[in-house]
């Protein structure tokens, strides 16, 4: 990897079963991620993807693209919701990178992470050992 | 109602020994779609998750009133099946802004011997009523 590659965008699809069985897998169970109801009642459009599932689309890219690289830091902000519908297709969302640095073994990947369109991660980014 | 100035600072208990079973990183390894048994590098918010849920059980929050607003991992050492760990937070800062709290977290991941394996800082978005 060399600064300014880019790195092949990854599609993953979000269905509310990912997000149920997500919850039971990370014992996150915040009804936001599974109840209309409550989601809406915080002012939320609906349900929501937990932060952390998203975060964990966009590891699960780096892993990828690194082929399986230990991860020295990762973060992100969480800025817009991923919303997903109560339906059989669920949303995508899309994660691309590109390599902004390489030193002392290390690789910082600025990472990309939108659903349609619009960029739901706030400056995420990976460093992984090279 | 918001939560109190004072907060800040304060250390919570450890969290219990967390043993980190194969089972259990399959479990959320493909519950984020991967396709191997890598240790997700999402993985400590499985005890920074618990350690956040003590926390705004003491300070009377409910789970559905917060919203991640960010979250950082930075790596000491990977983790791996067998360790044994704790993660202990603290309250690093709150700020109030348009009726919602804004409280920053740092939880730490001890192994078994004490030494620091991951440090994760989370901001969590209290929502006020709505």
């Amino acid at each position: 990897m060399n600064p300014g590659d880019s790195l092949e965008t990854q599609t993953y699809a979000v269905r509310r079963a990912d997000l149920v069985r997500y919850a039971g897998a990370s014992g996150d169970f915040n009804p936001i991620h599974w109840s209309d109801r409550v989601a809406r009642a915080v002012g939320l459009p609906g349900v929501i993807a937990h932060g952390m599932f998203t975060m964990a689309l966009a590891a699960r890219a780096v892993a990828t693209w690194t082929g399986g690289a230990e991860v020295v830091e990762l973060g992100c902000k969480f800025t817009n919701p991923v919303v997903v519908p109560d339906d059989d297709t669920g949303v995508d969302v899309q994660v691309s990178g590109t390599v902004k640095g390489v030193e002392d073994g290390l690789v910082t990947i600025a990472l990309e992470v939108t659903c349609e369109g619009q960029k739901v991660l706030g400056v995420p980014k990976a460093v992984v050992r090279a | 109602m918001p939560v109190d100035q004072s907060l800040v600072g304060r250390e919570f208990a450890p969290t219990s020994p967390y043993r980190v079973s194969a089972e259990k990183v399959r479990e959320l390894a493909s519950a984020t779609g991967s396709v191997d048994d890598r240790v997700p590098a999402t993985f400590p918010i499985v005890m920074a998750f618990e350690a956040m849920n003590a926390f705004l059980a003491d300070v009377g929050v409910e789970l559905h009133r917060i919203v991640h607003g960010e979250q950082r991992f930075a790596y000491e050492r990977p983790i791996v099946v067998g360790d044994e760990l704790t993660a202990t937070l603290s309250v690093a800062s709150l700020r109030q802004i348009g009726g919602n709290d804004i409280i920053g977290t740092r939880s730490e991941i001890r192994d078994a011997s004490g030494d620091l394996v991951c440090t994760t800082t989370a901001t969590l978005v209290h929502r006020g009523d709505v």
